[in-house]
This record gives C-alpha cells, sequence and structure tokens, in this order.
C-alpha cells in the first residue's frame, strides 16, 4: 500500500508527459492528486504498516504530514488547469510532470524510516521542484533557480554528512551500525555523546537550510518569489514542513538519547534568529510574492521555536504546520492572481487591488491578517498555544520577545498590503485588460475555508492524531526500552 | 586504515593544489584525481573491515567492483568531460578569479586544515580507527570545498566547490563502509546531483541569460 502512495504520483507523472495536449495535460495533475489523497485517506487509519523490512513506514509523526501534504497538495493542484490556461503559449509538460514527481518524494520524506533513505528523498524534493521554479525561462528565475539548486544542494550534502556522523556515533552502541531509525531510537541511550552533538548540529544546519530558517534562508525568497503561484505556494506550504519533519526525527533521535534540552535550545535561539530576521526585513520589501516569503521565513522559525520550548507548545508547533501551511497556500495563491492581473509584482505600483481584483485583492488582505495571527483564523489558536505555554514553563523573556517580533512583522506586513490594496485603480493606459476568473479563485476560498474551519474548530481526529505524534515524538525511546532486549 | 593514508595526505595536497590555481582546467583535473583516487580506495577500506569474516560470496564482490567502477568512472571522467563541454558550450572564461585572491586563500586553507586536526582530537574514535588520518582530512576537503563555493565568482567554479565537498564526506564515509551498508550509494547519487548542475548550464546556456557566467551576475535579487 505504501508503495502504491508513492508509486502513484510517478505513475501520474508519467502520464503527464505522455499526453501530448498542452490544454489537458494540466488535468492530470489533480487527478493525480486526487488517487494520491484517497490512498492517504485509506492509509491514514492504519497506522504501523510498513514495508521493505521497516524502511518505509507510516508513524503516528509521519502521518499528520502525510494527511496535510495531501490535501494541502490537491487544493494546489486544482489551481493547476486555471493557471496554465493562461501560459498556453509555453509547454508545461516538464511542469506538470515535475509537481506529481514532488508529491512523490515528499511521501517518500513522511515515510521513510531510512535517515538514507530519507535523505534521498529530501534531495529528489529539490531536484523536482527546481524545474518548476524555471518555468518562466528569463534570466531572473534562472538566477533563483541556481541559488535554489546550489544552496540546498549544499546544505543536503551536510545533512547527508550529519546522518553519516550519527552511523559513527551508533558504532559506539556497540550493535552493527546502521541508519534505520527505528533501531536509532532504540539504541539512542547507548550512542556517543559528542558524535550526536555534531551529527544533530550538522543536520540541523543541513535540513534548516532547505526549511529556510535564518541564516540560511537566502535562497528562499529568491526562489517564492520567481517561481509561478502555485510552485510558490507548494513550496511554502507544503516542501517546507516536509524539511522540518527530517529535522524532527533527528530531534527524535537525540531526545530519546536523553540530549533533548541541548537540541531545544538550538531550536530556540535559531527559531527567534528567523523571525528577527523576518521582523528587520520585512518592512523593506517591494514585492508582493516576497512579503510572503519572508513570512514563510517567520513562521519556520515559529515552528522552531514551539519545538524549542517543548511540552504543550510541541502540539501547538504541529498543529500551526498545518495552519501556516494552509494559510501560504491561501495567500501565494491569491498574490499571484493580483500579479495576473496587474502584470507586475511591485508593491509600489499595485493600486486599488480591493475594486480592481476584488476577490483576490479581499483574499490577499484577509489573509495577511491570518497569518499575522488575527483571531477567528488558525494561525490565532496555534500560536496562542505556543505562546501560552512559553509563559507557562518559564520562558518569559523568549515568550516577550516572541510577542514584540510578532508585532513588528504584523505592522510591516499590513502596513505594505493595506497601501495596495487602497487608493485608485490603474489608469486604463496601464491596465492589462485581464481578470480573475473561478477557477482561479475557487481553490483559494478551499484554503480560507479550511483555515477559518480550523480557527474556530479543530476537528477531533485532527486532535487525536496530532497528540498520537507529540506522544510519539516523547515517549518512543522509553516504551520500547521497555522491552526485553 | 593505514594503507589509504598515503592516499588521504595525496588528498590533503591537492586541496592546497586546487586554492592555489588559477586555472580553470587544472582545478577540473585536480578534482577528478582527487575523486577518483578516493573511490579507488573504497574497495580496501571495504576488504580490511571485511577480514576474519571469512570469504566473501561472489555477489558482494560483484557489487564492490561495479561500484568502484562506477565512482571512477563518474568522477574520474564523466564529471571532467561534462564540466569542460560546459565550458566550451557556454564559452566560460579559462581564468578563475577569486573575491579574496591566491595567498588569503591558501593562508585559510592551511588554517582549515590545521583546526580539522585538532577538532578531530577531541571526537572520540572507536578502537581500531585511532591510527586514521580519516576525519581530519574529511573536514579539511570540505572546508576547502566551502572556501572555494563562497570566495569562487564562477559558476562553474561553484560546482567545483560543491565536488570538494562531496569528496570530504566521502572520505569520512570510508570509516563506514562494513559497518553502513547504502552508504556508498547514496555518494554516488551526490555525484549524479553534480552532473544535473552541469547539464543544467549546459542546457541552459546559462551564458546567453547571464553573461560569463559568473555568480557575481548572478545578483539582481538581493534585498
Amino acid at each position: 500500500m505504501l508503495i502504491w502512495l508513492i508509486g502513484g504520483p510517478v505513475l501520474a507523472a508519467m502520464i503527464a508527459f505522455a499526453v501530448p495536449s498542452n490544454r489537458w495535460r494540466p488535468w492530470v495533475v489533480p487527478l493525480g492528486a486526487l488517487l494520491h489523497l484517497a490512498l492517504t485517506c485509506y492509509c491514514a487509519n492504519q497506522v504501523d504498516i510498513s514495508a521493505f523490512h521497516n524502511w518505509l513506514r507510516l508513524d503516528p509523526l509521519g502521518r499528520v504530514f502525510l494527511v496535510f501534504v495531501s490535501v494541502f497538495f490537491f487544493i494546489c493542484a486544482l489551481y493547476a488547469p486555471g493557471y496554465l490556461a493562461h501560459e498556453s503559449e509555453r509547454s508545461n509538460r516538464v511542469l506538470c510532470a515535475c509537481l506529481l514527481l514532488a508529491l512523490s518524494a515528499m511521501t517518500l520524506v513522511t515515510l521513510s524510516h531510512h535517515l538514507g533513505l530519507m535523505w534521498i528523498a529530501v534531495e529528489a524534493t529539490t531536484l523536482s521542484t527546481a524545474p518548476c521554479i524555471y518555468f518562466n525561462h528569463n534570466a531572473r528565475s534562472l538566477e533563483a533557480t541556481w541559488k535554489y539548486l546550489l544552496i540546498c544542494s549544499v546544505g543536503l550534502a551536510l545533512a547527508l554528512f550529519g546522518s553519516f556522523c550519527l552511523a559513527y556515533a551508533s558504532l559506539f552502541a556497540g550493535e552493527p551500525s546502521t541508519l534505520l531509525f527505528d533501531d536509532l531510537v532504540r539504541e539512542a541511550t547507548h550512542l556517543s555523546v559528542p558524535w550526536l552533538h555534531v551529527a544533530f548540529i550538522v543536520t540541523f544546519v543541513g535540513y534548516g537550510t532547505k526549511m529556510g530558517l535564518a541564516p540560511m534562508h537566502t535562497w528562499l525568497p529568491d526562489a517564492h518569489g520567481e517561481s509561478p503561484a502555485m510552485v510558490s505556494a507548494l513550496l511554502s506550504g507544503a516542501l517546507l514542513n516536509v524539511a522540518f519533519l527530517a529535522i524532527l526525527r533527528m530531534y527524535h533521535i537525540c531526545a530519546a538519547a536523553g540530549e533533548g534540552p541541548f537540541a531545544r535550545r538550538i531550536m530556540l535561539g535559531m527559531g527567534l534568529a528567523s523571525m528577527g530576521l523576518t521582523a528587520v526585513s520585512m518592512s523593506r520589501q517591494r514585492d508582493i510574492k516576497r512579503i510572503i516569503a519572508y513570512s514563510s521565513i517567520e513562521h519556520m522559525g515559529m515552528l522552531m521555536f514551539g519545538m524549542g520550548v517543548g511540552g504543550v507548545a510541541v502540539f501547538g508547533a504541529l498543529l500551526h504546520m498545518i495552519h501556516n501551511g494552509l494559510t501560504k497556500g491561501w495567500l501565494f495563491l491569491s498574490a499571484g492572481n493580483v500579479y495576473y492581473v496587474y502584470g507586475t509584482k511591485d508593491t509600489g505600483k499595485i493600486r486599488g487591488m480591493l475594486r480592481r481584483v476584488p476577490w483576490s485583492g479581499w483574499m490577499l488582505l484577509v489573509g495577511v491578517f491570518a497569518i499575522t495571527g488575527s483571531p477567528p483564523f488558525g494561525p490565532f489558536v496555534s500560536e496562542f498555544q505556543i505562546l501560552s505555554t512559553t509563559f507557562k514553563t518559564g520562558h518569559l523573556s523568549a515568550g516577550l520577545l516572541f510577542l514584540v517580533l510578532l508585532l513588528l512583522v504584523f505592522f510591516g506586513m499590513a502596513g505594505i498590503v493595506i497601501q495596495c490594496s487602497l487608493g485608485p485603480c490603474p489608469e486604463p493606459s496601464e491596465d492589462t485588460g485581464r481578470h480573475e476568473n473561478v477557477a482561479m479563485v475557487l481553490p483559494v476560498l478551499f484554503y480560507m475555508g479550511l483555515i477559518l474551519l480550523l480557527g474556530v474548530y479543530t476537528p477531533p481526529f485532527l486532535q487525536q492524531w496530532i497528540n498520537e505524534a507529540v506522544a510519539f515524538l516523547q515517549t518512543a525511546a522509553s516504551s520500547v526500552r521497555l522491552l526485553p532486549q | 586504515m593505514q594503507t589509504i593514508e598515503p592516499v588521504l595526505v595525496f588528498a590533503l595536497l591537492l586541496n592546497f593544489f586546487i586554492l592555489g590555481n588559477s586555472r580553470m582546467w587544472a582545478v577540473i583535473y585536480a578534482v577528478a584525481v582527487q575523486g577518483a583516487a578516493l573511490g579507488a580506495m573504497y574497495p580496501i577500506a571495504h576488504q580490511q573491515g571485511l577480514y576474519g569474516s571469512g570469504p566473501e560470496p561472489w555477489s558482494t564482490i560483484a557489487w564492490l567492483t561495479v561500484l568502484t567502477l562506477a565512482i571512477i568512472g563518474i568522477k574520474g571522467i564523466l564529471i571532467p568531460r561534462l564540466l569542460f563541454r560546459a565550458m566550451r558550450d557556454a564559452d566560460i572564461q579559462w581564468h578563475i578569479e577569486s573575491a579574496i585572491g591566491i595567498l588569503p586563500s591558501l593562508l585559510i586553507g592551511a588554517a582549515g586544515a590545521s583546526l580539522a586536526l585538532v577538532f578531530a582530537r577531541r571526537l572520540p574514535l572507536v578502537g581500531g580507527h585511532t591510527s586514521a588520518l580519516v576525519i581530519p582530512a574529511a573536514l579539511a576537503t570540505m572546508l576547502t570545498g566551502f572556501l572555494v563555493l563562497i570566495t569562487r565568482k564562477l559558476v562553474l567554479s561553484q560546482v567545483l566547490g560543491y565536488i570538494l565537498l562531496e569528496n570530504g564526506i566521502f572520505i569520512f564515509g570510508l570509516l563506514l563502509i562494513e559497518a553502513v551498508p547504502i552508504l556508498v550509494e547514496l555518494g554516488v547519487v551526490l555525484d549524479l546531483v553534480v552532473c544535473v548542475f552541469v547539464m543544467g548550464i549546459i542546457i541552459n546556456h546559462v551564458n546567453r541569460s547571464l553573461p560569463a557566467a559568473t555568480a557575481e551576475h548572478l545578483s539582481t535579487l538581493r534585498e
């Protein structure tokens, strides 16, 4: 079954590659995504199915990520046909195939229980999304793609080195050395501590690069800014979160070895650094998509902050992973619509958004309030959970800093977008004459609806899944150790 | 582990050669020779790990041979050929420019190598690995890779820096060869990524949209 989850999208990618018609090909993407979603729903209730001698396993933590990626990708894929209809002069063969390959690679990351396999899968997500970023085939997108490929690959090479260090640490355990995740967690207490520290730091830097944490974030605003709207949404909403999962796997091993506090200190510091970077650079941005990209860096920082605080904040962080991802899909797609209608991303030239593009304009404006933590939406709930735990556990100064940074980002982001929303519509001579349509607005409404729903009501099954994931992160070591050796 | 030490010293010397040379073709050859020499070490390191465990089945030996040939073939022949082709097709200049000059990069490289030696002592080693030069050589080669990545201005030089980084990781992997089975295969994947990079340069003719294919021109997108 797990093999179908990974192989299904690959098959769909092949079909997309083979379809000759540029007009019909984009429909393969939502169909493939629907198939994946159906398989995911089928698998979601059978945790602990495994394949290939435990190299692949669906565990409670992976399940949260798998279901999220599948739902997110499906809504994002619905946007593809409408969007690509406007780009009909350019072949979308590579784009469609690579989107589906990326889905397969992300699924593999969520399922793999072997650090080497997981590393290959993360590398595969990088390679498969790079052609998507280059879709516009101009100098700017080439530059963004090159930066993305090179910086992420260097980061991932480091992550591989870190995995090797971990394997070396396990040579000390006396057991035959291994990269199998379950064995590492079971033997965690015997691992050599200095090597474990080196391994965690190096993999954290490596996968942190892919996740876009400051100061390794430099590729992120460029790649998100220059790629087509749905690719930006996919990068920001799903791919960064998948890298987050890779870091969580390493953290799990550290925590099982009793080195949790060490790892959490690093995560807390790096989280605050990413938020600080966003707070400083947000107000200087002059590009509507880069603004959202910087917000991604901020929220990846928040996830790290939540993990760093620990306790109930881990629940908050996992919930925020979902809320932030869906909101990013909403923001990037509506910003893509605005870009399409105005023909520019320059915030200095976009005026009167609410009148010129009523649907997308309003959605973008409301989305900015949602992502900065305004009440009835999802991110508020999860951010509140992280923050209240921070204060309860006595991290007073970190909590206050978190609040100040949130406020700074809010002012920076809302200021720019409100300016774009108001004012006169562009003169007819400057206008592109394009209009938004239902196919472009509907997927955004889906994201919006989900976030609104999650803001007022967390479904019991989701709560249970996340609780199980948190329990999996915390207790796996001790419960396994109780078993007779 | 003693048998591979001369090769590790050779690899370290090549690091300095790379940092001190300003001709692109020389650097491409040096990186290729380093990669191929390390690839040839793979069966030796593997054999040493298996002494005393009885005769090996022929399938292991066959797989070992295939992998060794693949590594040497990719690192020593395929990648340099692709790089030379990229240089020809994309009209990349033959002279390497460094942001900090040759002498400072040599000095930083030397400092890095000494620090690697000191740092490696602080990490505990499994018995039998104690005399090995493996960890310092790995760290020093990775540092050289980073130095090349950061300071060299040509896009192609960045690819070379990435290969050096990868060679360093491969050296570290020699310690684990008998312990972790698929490690070397992972290294081959890294090599394939390099091929993708270079193919990207060739196919997209980075120079057409970006004159002279220097990383300096990759600066439209900034804060």
